[in-house]
């Protein structure tokens, strides 16, 4: 299918038709709500429902009654309407219920701002509601991925029955780009295998639940979804390494949209001769400790970035196991940092650290807009999966085997 | 030798956990026996609610969901949205929804969401411990009021059926009793109606039921049958509230039943 220019919310709502989905239950809530408007009108001319809910509240419970009876369903929102969906989450969690669940992140905390940040990376990774469960998150970083990632969901909700979550910074939901749609037009329907409510025709009542009185049950209904949760670990890791192929003296670790901007500061200072690599998870949830932690053992110094006050850093941290110090840069509030403070940022930290250019290697001092506008030109049209990923050039996506 | 009296196949045979005297396992039979009679048990999906009847899952002999609290009418509206042949009823005590839940069981109803509500309003908390909810009666004693429900205090008790009643969009609501024989039998003409009409696909539909909780109102059971007659149907009058055939506020509130 030809590429076509669209905003990152109406894409989102376009993949998830894409990949047979034709249930949305969701409320308004800026910068994610061209989502439900442009749902609003596709849904109904195929088939399918879009229901408006009083609340976040609401609409969470919506896909749990949806998904509950063998539907493929999503929901979106944005920071705040998340927070409010945690209870429902928990319950479709607990009763492994395959849902699709979009966060376009705002700024918080309390009703913060309506422009991008990533400061939802921990609940949606660590504390999204009560009790013991995971969600499986991915963070894209262009429409192309978002549209990809939005498929990708429904495929991992549905193998693992497990609730999935894209998160994309506001940015990804409000900006305009090119992106593929696959060619099916709508995907099969979901399969409601032996655990949706259809009807008990032919066949013993089923119960879908998250109620256990007797401790051992729920005890082993905890350590059933922990045995499920180490599968996706095993399985389902997604991250890319950009410039990491040759030697590198500093590894920037960032994730969604801001591992754009660091890409751009990283050609620019490549440029000049610096050798910086970058790590950036795809799926946030399970994180590719494996890998960042291979990354960071190559690297002198590392630096993480982040449209927040230091959240995945806690992740980089883990996977660094204290073997090198992790400094942090960060904007939060809906505040984008721009390429020249990121390029400012990783000269800092590359002083501090003892960090020189090799001495062969002196090209001189260019400004990014001339170096990113080189760079393009010289793109070959390698048709690789990174397509996406906004710069293709020595990037690789991976996934843990 | 033959059979007077069996086993409705809308429940299970699983012995119930409720307290001697309590209504629910009543109105559990009269929902049974309605979702037998209509035929339609076998496509049929419950949402059970959080309180005294949280498991009631476990009772009715059809597919079934577990709710959070006061959520029922949501999950509802989420199944039946997304399968249309299924009938889909809630069974929700009165913390869970005239609490809790008023929320979501407003917006089901002012969506008309084409599903069947059993309320049960016993005018307390029942499984947390006889705590005060939005239904107990004025001067009321409960755990949480101890001195007796004080109106200037907390406000006086929450009329749903009328509430939902008063909504523009076509519906069925209807106040029933379960404190005697007589009522009993009204009640079940009227649940029946009510899960016809989602058969129909007419409208939203929604059946009070005041029931009894001697356990947490401190009587016995005889006593607490009278006291709900005494005391909670002057205050929540029995009778059909409003239908789809008739406009809202059209019909006089009607204490003659179906």
């Amino acid at each position: 299918m030809a590429r076509v220019l669209m905003k990152g919310n109406e894409a989102i709502g376009e993949a998830a038709i894409r990949a047979g989905c034709l249930h949305f239950f969701g409320y308004p809530i800026t910068p994610q709500s061209e989502v439900p408007e442009y749902l609003a009108k596709r849904l109904p001319e195929l088939g399918g429902q879009y229901v408006q809910a009083e609340s976040e509240v609401a609409a969470s419970n919506m896909i749990y009654g949806s998904a509950g009876v063998g539907i493929r369903v999503l929901t979106t929102s944005s920071s705040p309407g998340i927070s409010l969906m945690a209870e429902g989450i928990s319950y479709i969690a607990a009763c492994e219920l395959p849902v699709v669940i979009v966060n376009i992140m705002r700024s918080g905390p309390g009703l913060g701002g309506i422009l991008p940040a990533q400061s939802d990376y921990l609940q949606a990774t660590k504390g999204m509601a009560h009790g013991d469960f995971h969600l499986i998150v991915l963070a894209p970083s262009s429409v192309q991925e978002a549209v990809d990632m939005v498929i990708l969901a429904f495929e991992l909700a549905e193998k693992y029955r497990n609730p999935t979550m894209v998160i994309g910074d506001g940015m990804i939901g409000q900006m305009m780009e090119p992106v593929e749609f696959p060619d099916q037009e709508i995907g099969p329907p979901l399969d409601p295998g032996d655990w949706a409510l259809t009807g008990c025709k032919g066949r013993e009542k089923r119960i879908v639940n998250s109620l256990y009185l007797d401790p051992e049950e729920c005890n082993q209904q905890n350590i059933r979804l922990e045995k499920k949760w180490e599968k996706i670990t095993k399985a389902e890791q997604r991250w890319e390494e950009y410039k990491c192929d040759k030697p590198y003296d500093l590894l920037i670790c960032a994730f969604g949209m801001v591992s754009r901007i660091c890409k751009t500061a990283i050609d620019s200072l490549s440029e000049e001769g610096y050798r910086i690599g970058l790590f950036r998870p795809m799926t946030v949830n399970p994180f590719p400790y494996d890998a960042c932690a291979k990354l960071v053992k190559k690297s002198k110094r590392v630096l993480d970035v982040e449209m927040n006050m230091g959240q995945m850093i806690q992740d980089v941290r883990l996977a660094a196991e204290g073997s090198k110090p992790i400094e942090f840069f960060g904007k939060a509030g809906g505040v984008v940092p721009s390429p020249d403070e990121v390029i400012d940022e990783i000269r800092k930290v590359m002083k501090k650290a003892g960090i020189k250019k090799p001495k062969k290697k002196t090209s001189p001092k260019k400004k990014i807009g001339t170096a990113a506008k080189k760079k393009t030109s010289k793109k070959t049209a390698k048709k690789s999966a990174a397509k996406s990923s906004g710069s293709p050039k020595r990037s690789k996506i991976r996934r843990k085997r | 030798m033959y059979k007077t009296f069996a086993y409705t196949q809308g429940l299970t045979p699983k012995p119930t956990h409720y307290c001697p005297g309590c209504t629910h396992g009543t109105i559990h039979r009269m929902v049974g026996e309605v979702i037998e009679e209509l035929g339609v048990r076998e496509r049929t999906v419950g949402i059970a609610p959080v309180g005294c009847s949280v498991l009631a899952y476990e009772y009715f002999n059809c597919d079934m969901f577990e709710a959070s609290h006061g959520r029922a009418p949501a999950i509802a509206t989420g199944a039946k949205r997304s399968r249309p042949n299924l009938i889909v009823f809630t069974y929700q005590g009165d913390g869970d929804l005239a609490s809790i839940g008023m929320g979501e069981i407003i917006h089901a109803a002012n969506r008309g969401e084409k599903i069947t509500v059993v309320f049960v309003n016993n005018a307390i908390y029942g499984m947390t411990g006889g705590q005060m909810a939005p239904t107990t009666m004025p001067n009321q004693r409960t755990t949480t009021c101890p001195a007796g429900r004080d109106v200037a205090e907390v406000g006086y008790p929450v009329r749903m059926a009328e509430q939902i009643a008063d909504l523009r969009t076509p519906a069925f609501v209807a106040r029933v009793s379960s404190h005697n024989p007589k009522e009993i039998i009204r009640a079940k003409a009227v649940l029946k109606k009510a899960f016809q009409y989602q058969i129909e696909n007419t409208c939203f539909s929604f059946v009070e039921v005041l029931s009894t909780c001697p356990t947490n109102w401190g009587l016995s059971p005889l006593e607490a049958s009278n006291w709900l007659e005494r005391e909670m149907i002057p205050y929540y009058p029995l009778g059909i509230k409003k239908t789809p055939e008739a406009e809202s506020g059209q019909q006089e509130h009607n204490s003659e039943g179906v």
